[in-house]
C-alpha cells in the first residue's frame, strides 16, 4: 500500500531581516546577525526550510538593577556596574549573538537619566563589542519619544533594532529608524490582531516590512506563556500561510519575564522545598525559552548564562545541519 | 479567493466596438482597473459577433498583456480559439472552459499541461448540465479524477458546477452550496471551485445585492473563485469580509486595506 504524503504545503515565508552593519556596510560591527527565513513551522523541515537559528540577545542594563535575586547577580557582580564590560562578557565568555541594552535609568523613576548619559552608555558599548544591538527604552511613551530619536541618530548606520513601535505610538520610532537606518520592534499586548494593526501601520508610514520585528510581551513559565505561546503560533501559521504582514521575525523576552516569578527568583531560605536557587532560577529561563522556540520565535531575550548555555545547546541540536 | 474579473467580452457595445475598430484603448483601460481591482485572471471573451473568434481572441491578449502581468482568462468553447490564444500568452493563464465529459477532458487537460495553464471544467457531461447534487459532484469526481491521471496539479485545476440565473430556479442556489461541500472532499488538496456570479442575478433588479449576499454564503460552503465584478467594490470587499469571518485572514483594524496591500 502505498503510505499517503501528508505533508503541509505552506505558501509564505517569514522575511528575513538582517541586524548589525560591517564595516563594508557603513557599521563598526564585526559580524552581522540574520534572522527569520523560515518556510515550515519550527523543527517540521521535511516541509520547508527553517531559515536562521534562533538567537540570543543577553540583556545588559544601563543601570545596576535593585530587584535582581543573588543568584542572577552572581555571574554579573564583577561588571553590573560597567554596561559596556557586561556586554563583554556576554560576548566574550557567554556566546550572546546579540546585546540588548535595556535603558531602565531612563525611566522617570528609576533615575531619569537623560538622553545624552544614554547616548554615552549605548556607544561605550557598542565600543567594547562587535556583535549587533538591540536598543530597548524603557517603556515611557514621553521618554522613550525624547531619549530613543538622540540614539537613533548617534547610532547611525550600525542597522540596530530599536523597540518599540505601539499601536498608540509609532511615528517617532518609526521616522528615525527610517532615516538613521535601523531595525525597528513592533509590540503588541498579547494579540494578534493589534500586532498586525501596528505593522500595516507603520508600513503605511513607508518603513520597510524587512526591517521589522515583532514582539508580543511575552509570558513566563507559570505566567501565562501557553497564551503567548498560542499567539505566536497563530502569528507564524498566518505567516507560512501567506499574510505577509505578520510574515516576519518574533523576538521574545525570556530573561526579564522569567527572572519576575517567585519560582525563579525566591531564596533558598525561604522555599526549602522548590530546589537551589542557583538552579532553579536558570531552570526556570530555560524551560520558557525553549518552550517558546517552538512556536517559532528567532530572538530570544535572556539573561542568565546558564541558561543561556543551555539554550544554546537545545538550539544546536534542533538545527543538527547548521542551517 | 480569485476573483476572474468579467467585463472584456464582445457582448458589451464598447468592447465590441473596440474589436470592431481594433482600437485597444477602451479594453487596455478595463484590464488596468480590473488588474488594480484585484483580479487574478482577466476574462477575455470575444463575444458573439466576430467574424474570425481566433484573431480577435489572440488581439485581446496582446493588448491587455501590454499593459497589466494579470494573466488572462481565455473565454471560449472552442478548442481552436483556446489553442491558438495559448500561442500568444506570456506566462500562465486560465483556460475557460471545457466540458467535464471524458473525451473533452483528454483534449483540454494535456494542452493545459503544456501551456502552463490553469483550466475550467464544466460539470456538463453528454447528457447536459444536470439538474441533481449527485450527478453534479459526480462529475466533478470524474474530473478530478482525470486532472490526477494527467498529472495537472489540483491549484490549476477549477471545477465549475454551474449556476443558474435566481429567476429561472429558484431552489438551485442552495443545492449549489452542498455541491461545494462535497467537491471538497473529492481530494485533498482539492480543486478550486468557480462559478459565474453574476449569472444568478442576471435578469433581476438587485444584481450587486443578489451576487454579493450568494457570494458571502458560497464562500463559507467552500467555492474559493469566481468570475465576477471585480470594479463593483462593495463585491470585492464583500469576499474579503466574509474571508476575514471565516478565519482565513487575521483580523486587524485596517483588514480591508491588509488583504489589498497584501494581493500587490
Amino acid at each position: 500500500m502505498q503510505i499517503p504524503n501528508v505533508t503541509e504545503k505552506w505558501s509564505g515565508t517569514v522575511t528575513e531581516v538582517t541586524i548589525g552593519a560591517t564595516k563594508e556596510e557603513g557599521g563598526t560591527r564585526q559580524k552581522v546577525v540574520k534572522v527569520g527565513g523560515a518556510s515550515c513551522i519550527p523543527f517540521m523541515d521535511f516541509e520547508g526550510s527553517p531559515g536562521h537559528k534562533p538567537v540570543i540577545a543577553m540583556d545588559v542594563l544601563d543601570v545596576p538593577p535593585e530587584d535582581w535575586p543573588p543568584a542572577l547577580m552572581e555571574p554579573f557582580k564583577d561588571v553590573i556596574s560597567d554596561p559596556a564590560l557586561w556586554a563583554k562578557k556576554c560576548v566574550d565568555k557567554y556566546g550572546a549573538d546579540l546585546i540588548c541594552i535595556k535603558l531602565d535609568g531612563i525611566h522617570p523613576d528609576k533615575g531619569n537619566r537623560g538622553a545624552e548619559e544614554a547616548v554615552k552608555t549605548v556607544r561605550s558599548v557598542l565600543q567594547a563589542v562587535g556583535v549587533p544591538l538591540i536598543i530597548w527604552g524603557c517603556d515611557d511613551t514621553q521618554k522613550d519619544n525624547e531619549v530613543l530619536p538622540k540614539i537613533s541618530q548617534a547610532t547611525k548606520g550600525e542597522r540596530c533594532l530599536l523597540a518599540s513601535a505601539t499601536q498608540d505610538n509609532y511615528k517617532n520610532i518609526v521616522a528615525n529608524c527610517m532615516a538613521d537606518g535601523h531595525n525597528l520592534v513592533t509590540q503588541a499586548p498579547v494579540d494578534v490582531n493589534i500586532q498586525k494593526q501596528v505593522n500595516i501601520l507603520v508600513t503605511d508610514i513607508g518603513f520597510p516590512l524587512d526591517r521589522i520585528v515583532m514582539f508580543q510581551t511575552t509570558g513566563a513559565l507559570g505566567y501565562g506563556m501557553e497564551y503567548a505561546y498560542s499567539i505566536q503560533e497563530r502569528e507564524r501559521l498566518a505567516a507560512l500561510s501567506g499574510d505577509k504582514f505578520l510574515a516576519l521575525p518574533v523576538l521574545c523576552n525570556v530573561g526579564y519575564e522569567s527572572w519576575r516569578s517567585k519560582e525563579a527568583k525566591s531564596k533558598d531560605e525561604e522555599s526549602p522545598g522548590w530546589g537551589l536557587a542557583a538552579e532553579r532560577g536558570p531552570l526556570w529561563e530555560t524551560i520558557t525559552a525553549v518552550t517558546l522556540i517552538q512556536s517559532g520565535v528567532d530572538i530570544i531575550r535572556m539573561y542568565h548564562p546558564k541558561a543561556v548555555a543551555a539554550v544554546k545547546k537545545h538550539i544546536d541540536a534542533l538545527y543538527t545541519d547548521g542551517r | 479567493m480569485i476573483a476572474v474579473a468579467e467585463r472584456i467580452n464582445g457582448m458589451f457595445s464598447d468592447v465590441k466596438k473596440a474589436i470592431v475598430d481594433r482600437d485597444p484603448r477602451p479594453v487596455q483601460e478595463l484590464a488596468r482597473r480590473q488588474s488594480e481591482a484585484g483580479a487574478g485572471f482577466i476574462d477575455l471573451n470575444v463575444g458573439t459577433a466576430a467574424s474570425d473568434p481566433v484573431s480577435v481572441m489572440k488581439w485581446l491578449i496582446q493588448v491587455t498583456q501590454e499593459v497589466t502581468s494579470t494573466p488572462p482568462s481565455i473565454d471560449s468553447q472552442k478548442f481552436e480559439v483556446v489553442k491558438a490564444a495559448l500561442e500568444v500568452v506570456k506566462g500562465p493563464s486560465l483556460i475557460n472552459s471545457c466540458k467535464g465529459q471524458a473525451e473533452e477532458l483528454d483534449k483540454y487537460i494535456p494542452l493545459a499541461m503544456e501551456k502552463n495553464a490553469s483550466l475550467v471544467c464544466l460539470t456538463i457531461d453528454k447528457q447536459g448540465i444536470p439538474q441533481d447534487i449527485d450527478k453534479r459532484v459526480e462529475i466533478a469526481a470524474n474530473i478530478v479524477a482525470k486532472a490526477a491521471e494527467y498529472g495537472l496539479e489540483p491549484t490549476r485545476l477549477f471545477v465549475d458546477p454551474i449556476l443558474f440565473p435566481i429567476n429561472v430556479d429558484q431552489k438551485q442556489p442552495t443545492l449549489m452550496l452542498e455541491v461545494f461541500r462535497q467537491i471538497r472532499y473529492i481530494s485533498d488538496p482539492p480543486p478550486h471551485i468557480i462559478v459565474g456570479l453574476s449569472n444568478l442575478s442576471q435578469g433581476t433588479k438587485q444584481r450587486p445585492l443578489i451576487n454579493k449576499a450568494f457570494l458571502s454564503m458560497a464562500l463559507a460552503a467552500g467555492m474559493d473563485a469566481a468570475v465576477m465584478d471585480v470594479l463593483d467594490e462593495d463585491l470585492m470587499n464583500t469576499a474579503i469580509c466574509t474571508e476575514m469571518i471565516l478565519n482565513k485572514q487575521i483580523y486587524s483594524d485596517s483588514f480591508l486595506k491588509a488583504a489589498k496591500r497584501t494581493r500587490d
